[in-house]
């Protein structure tokens, strides 16, 4: 047998291709090494196993009498608040973002900087943290759902008003021009042409965010701005293990359902 | 053509009204009027006391940067927990998405078990896990970087095997078919088809791990939050509003190289 048949022929070398390889994963290791540097690993603390062992047991073992009393303190109850923190403020944040995406949407606009200014501003607004929002809000309405409801709404707005201006570029010209073309107005464009259009993506991208607004609604409480995540603090506080893991279950299990539904929801749209 | 015909012609067609429509609009509406309820939440309060919330927007406006050099240290601390977080949590997801993958590991079983714990363990939201890890672990990064990493897990491991499951599968029965094992499918058949995605992957969570330890420190998982929270505390606006901007810096500056570096690999 022919021995040249054996051998490869020679992978071809690119060698600024393989210099920016060398370098890009040396830059990676270098800084993975310097974030290592200055952390105590050493400080966990000596019952951390026994604690989660606890809390494991909530989990698998709930304490019914804190699932549903009736006194609205209950395990029930406080997830429904955090469903309806999460369903109005997704619904407040829709309103908001369509101005805004009009605003950040390139194809709308012929002079770039306004709509890159756009984009700068939900940047800045997505930046803010949600829990200094949820502060101040408590500082106008006092604590309690209100707060979270106000701090979700406008906390979303930067993403959700991103994704829409995203469906707005998105969006064919073509309807738009057979309007103007047939002799119609600004508002016949708007209500023939892009709302229709336009409307499956902004109902799929409000509920995409209503299954991010529950996770961030059950956070929420932790600052004391209403739902789930008030009773967890307390609960981690005073070392209820049991009823920390409880409320997890809880969490769990609302976050899957709903996301369930959505998901439905969803893939009927489309 | 008479005249009521043309006037016909004018006319849009009549859309017909969807029942199911209706049912979706009236459950919406039911939905906003329960929540309204249940939060209690009033536009009016809002305006009301819109005073109180403009005053610590504008305090929070005029920054006090003499603060700047007590913060830089937290900084990188919050830094350095997002790159650990990403790190520990990717390394755990690269070899949990192999698993998963039904084109690698064909026992349905274990897949579907597997599965199912991958998706529980992504509905916990990060704070919330941070603040149980806290009171696991006790006050410091390490809860933090512990959270971080189960998010970054749950992240990558959903992309990447899925990433997976929709690769060639000509190399892996290629290989297959010359005696390989499966280890050796795995570096030679679906690795050199997945790696870009996963990296790029990483670094969208690495993304979300920045913006989330902003916050760690709030409830004391390590980080900046931490001076967040004692700041607000004394109700020092000017000294929030100096993290604020240094946070948002910080963040939209990483989304902007991370972004950038993405598309470049995917190219």
């Amino acid at each position: 047998m022919d021995t040249a048949m054996k051998k490869l022929p020679p992978k071809p070398v690119n060698l600024k291709k393989r210099l920016l390889h060398w370098g890009v994963s040396i830059v990676t290791i270098l800084l993975i090494v310097w974030s290592c540097t200055g952390i105590d690993f050493g400080g966990i603390k000596a019952t951390a196993g026994q604690i989660a062992g606890a809390i494991f047991t909530g989990i698998f073992n709930p304490d019914w009498s804190y699932v549903y009393n009736g006194t609205g303190e209950d395990l029930v109850s406080q997830l429904w608040s955090t469903i309806c923190i999460a369903f109005l403020g997704t619904f407040i944040s829709a309103l908001i973002s369509l101005p805004f995406a009009f605003w950040a949407a390139h194809t709308r606009h012929k002079k770039w900087y306004v709509s890159r200014t756009g984009k700068i501003v939900l940047a800045i607004i997505r930046s803010f943290p949600e829990i200094v929002l949820a502060l101040m809000f408590i500082k106008a309405v006092g604590p309690g759902s209100a707060a979270g409801v106000l701090a979700l709404g406008f906390h979303s707005v930067g993403m959700l008003a991103k994704l829409f201006s995203e469906a707005i570029e998105n969006l064919d010209d073509g309807p738009n021009e057979a309007v103007t073309a047939a002799g119609g107005s600004k508002v016949n464009i708007i209500m023939f042409a892009t709302l229709p259009n336009l409307l499956p993506a902004l109902i799929s991208n409000t509920l995409y965010r209503f299954d991010v607004s529950i996770r961030s609604a059950s956070i929420l409480g932790l600052v004391g701005a209403g739902g789930i995540g008030y009773p967890l603090i307390i609960a981690l506080q005073y070392r209820q293990w049991n009823r920390v893991g409880v409320i997890l279950l809880g969490i769990i299990l609302m976050v899957i359902v709903i996301d369930w539904i959505s998901g439905w929801i969803r893939k009927r749209l489309v | 053509m008479n005249s009521a015909k043309q006037a016909d012609l004018m006319t849009l067609p009549k859309k017909k009204l969807k029942l199911l429509n209706l049912v979706w609009l009236l459950l919406f509406i039911a939905g906003l009027v329960v929540s309204t309820n249940v939060t209690k939440t009033s536009l009016g309060a809002l305006f009301s006391n819109f005073g109180q919330f403009a005053e610590i927007f504008l305090q929070m406006l005029h920054p006090d940067w003499s603060y700047m050099p007590a913060v830089i240290p937290l900084l990188l601390e919050t830094i350095k927990m997002a790159i650990l977080g990403t790190v520990i949590g990717s390394v755990f997801a690269f070899i949990y998405a192999l698993l998963i993958a039904r084109n690698i590991v064909k026992n349905k079983v274990v897949t579907g078990v597997l599965r199912v714990i991958m998706n529980i363990i992504r509905t916990i939201p990060d704070l919330l896990l941070g603040a149980i890890f806290v009171a696991i672990v006790g006050i410091g990064p390490v809860a933090g970087i512990l959270a971080l990493a189960i998010c970054t897990f749950g992240i990558v491991v959903k992309l990447f095997y899925e990433a997976i499951e929709t690769i060639d599968p000509g190399p892996i029965e290629a290989l297959t078919a010359v005696g390989a094992n499966k280890l050796q499918i795995i570096f030679f058949a679906v690795l050199p088809q997945v790696m870009t995605y996963f990296i790029s992957y990483c670094l969208y969570a690495f993304e979300i791990n920045v913006r989330a330890s902003t916050v760690l420190g709030y409830i004391g998982a390590g980080g900046i939050g931490l001076y967040l929270q004692e700041t607000l505390q004394i109700f020092d606006y000017p000294k929030t509003g100096t993290i604020i901007i240094v946070i948002i810096l910080v963040v939209v500056l990483i989304d902007y190289v991370s972004s950038k570096s993405r598309e470049a690999l995917m190219e």
